[in-house]
């Protein structure tokens, strides 16, 4: 019970915190938004673009990698962020357990807002050309999920490790590698609007994937931690 | 770790490995179509995943050792074996791909399981970037120990779970019959283990060469 509540605490001051800067928040949202207006410009070079027979997938494979990036600098944010005095603090007050938990839940909240309305700014620019729209969202959904368990943990790796942005990439890509290709493969199928159950196989193996990893995180981090 | 210092399972490697040698390439094997004799790469590309696999483990173990201890010779064990196993690795890599070119018809054709297995060798070599990222020993020993115990189960994923969900040509993986379904399996077997037991004990042998030559200039360079 004890790590509940702690972690509903952390939580809550991450949210306000976030909530009294909208640093991370709105500089994560810009760059999508500019990453977004920047593939619009470059793809309306050439005309026609939105007939071409291609569209589908290029549509699909760029709004996941638009998203990978910024869930990267997302991310990436959320242990560098912290100050050694404040480390220290929390040390002497909490558990690793729920800060690690509080951060990883804070993630997941935060791709989530992300994905959500990077989605929707995504869908403004370039024609969208889903099928079942409930099922593109549910992936969207699993793959803010997804990201969030996994670049929590490495950025805690990087943090520690001298905290630099190339260090980060080299570190997550591998493993996110799998992750993103299973949901390119599941978003596929629901732009053009294939029978769900299709994806029960995919979205097991995504489950499985996240399991270890948050379980991985849980048992490591308490290492990570002390220094 | 009296168990590095011994004979027997050094000579008992050069004997086995030499068996295999010898016998993978004359010993009787099935027929097959496509295949035909390429089979017997068997012998010689599945070991060295197996052989990776145990210093793997054994890297994974010394991990565990030094978060719990914090000695400094379980991080130099550990990072040997990865070495070690990066080596055996590539080695499977290479070979994997010799088979793929008479049986695919190309040393790289985007299937499934080379790709994960490539991607499960980023993986690793990330490993030794961040080893190299850092100047502090004691820090970089803790942070590479706790990478490398991340890294493993999402290795074991990549290359042994997510190509069998998946429509992969290589044999036991997407529907595809593996060794065990052929006939005249027992032929084979008695040629394939000792292989196994073999070029592990090769692989453990190196990295504890390795070790050896580590620690002799870790204890060369430290402060009585």
């Amino acid at each position: 019970m004890d790590l509940i509540n702690q972690t509903k605490h952390l939580l809550k001051k991450e949210i306000v915190l976030e909530w009294r800067s909208k640093y991370a928040f709105n500089g994560v949202l810009l760059y999508i938004v500019s990453t977004v207006f920047v593939c619009y410009m470059a793809f309306n070079l050439n005309p026609g673009f939105s007939q071409a027979i291609g569209y589908g997938i290029v549509w699909n494979i760029l709004f996941w990698i638009i998203i990978l990036f910024a869930a990267v600098n997302a991310i990436a944010k959320s242990f560098l962020q912290e100050s050694k005095g404040r480390l220290l603090y929390y040390y002497t007050i909490a558990s690793p357990h729920a800060i690690i938990l509080s951060k990883i839940i804070y993630n997941i909240l935060l791709m989530t807002l992300l994905c959500v309305l990077a989605l929707i700014i995504y869908s403004l620019f370039f024609k969208n050309p889903v099928q079942d729209h409930l099922y593109y969202f549910i992936t969207v959904l699993l793959g803010s999920f997804s990201f969030s368990t996994v670049f929590t943990m490495i950025s805690a790796i990087a943090s520690k490790a001298g905290n630099n942005g190339t260090l980060m990439a080299i570190l997550s890509f591998p493993v996110i590698i799998p992750v993103i290709l299973v949901l390119i493969k599941m978003s596929k199928r629901a732009m053009d609007g294939l029978d769900r159950s299709l994806n029960y196989q995919d979205m097991g193996a995504l489950l499985a994937i996240n399991i270890i990893v948050v379980a991985t995180s849980l048992l490591l981090f308490p290492y990570l931690w002390r220094d | 770790m009296k168990f590095i210092y011994q004979t027997w399972w050094k000579v008992l490697a050069v004997v086995l490995v030499f068996y295999t040698m010898i016998s993978g390439f004359l010993f009787d094997v099935p027929t097959l179509p496509i295949l035909h004799e390429t089979i017997r790469n068997l012998y010689f590309h599945v070991p060295m995943w197996m052989a990776m696999l145990t210093v793997l483990v054994i890297s994974v173990f010394y991990s565990i050792m030094y978060l719990n201890t914090g000695k400094e010779e379980y991080d130099l064990a550990a990072v040997e074996c990865v070495n070690t196993g990066i080596m055996f690795f590539a080695l499977g890599l290479v070979t994997g791909m010799m088979w793929a070119k008479y049986t695919w018809g190309e040393y790289w054709s985007g299937d499934p399981k080379q790709n994960s297995a490539a991607i499960a060798f980023l993986l690793y070599c990330a490993y030794l970037v961040l080893r190299n990222s850092m100047d502090e020993e004691q820090k970089r020993a803790k942070i590479s120990a706790i990478y490398n115990i991340f890294a493993f189960p999402i290795m074991l994923v990549l290359i042994f779970v997510l190509p069998r969900l998946t429509d992969s040509l290589h044999p036991g993986n997407g529907g595809n019959p593996a060794f065990g379904k052929y006939d005249l399996v027992t032929s084979m077997r008695v040629v394939l283990y000792p292989a196994f037991i073999g070029w592990s004990l090769i692989g453990i042998w190196i990295a504890t060469l390795r070790y050896r030559i580590r620690l002799i200039e870790y204890k060369k360079n430290a402060i009585n």
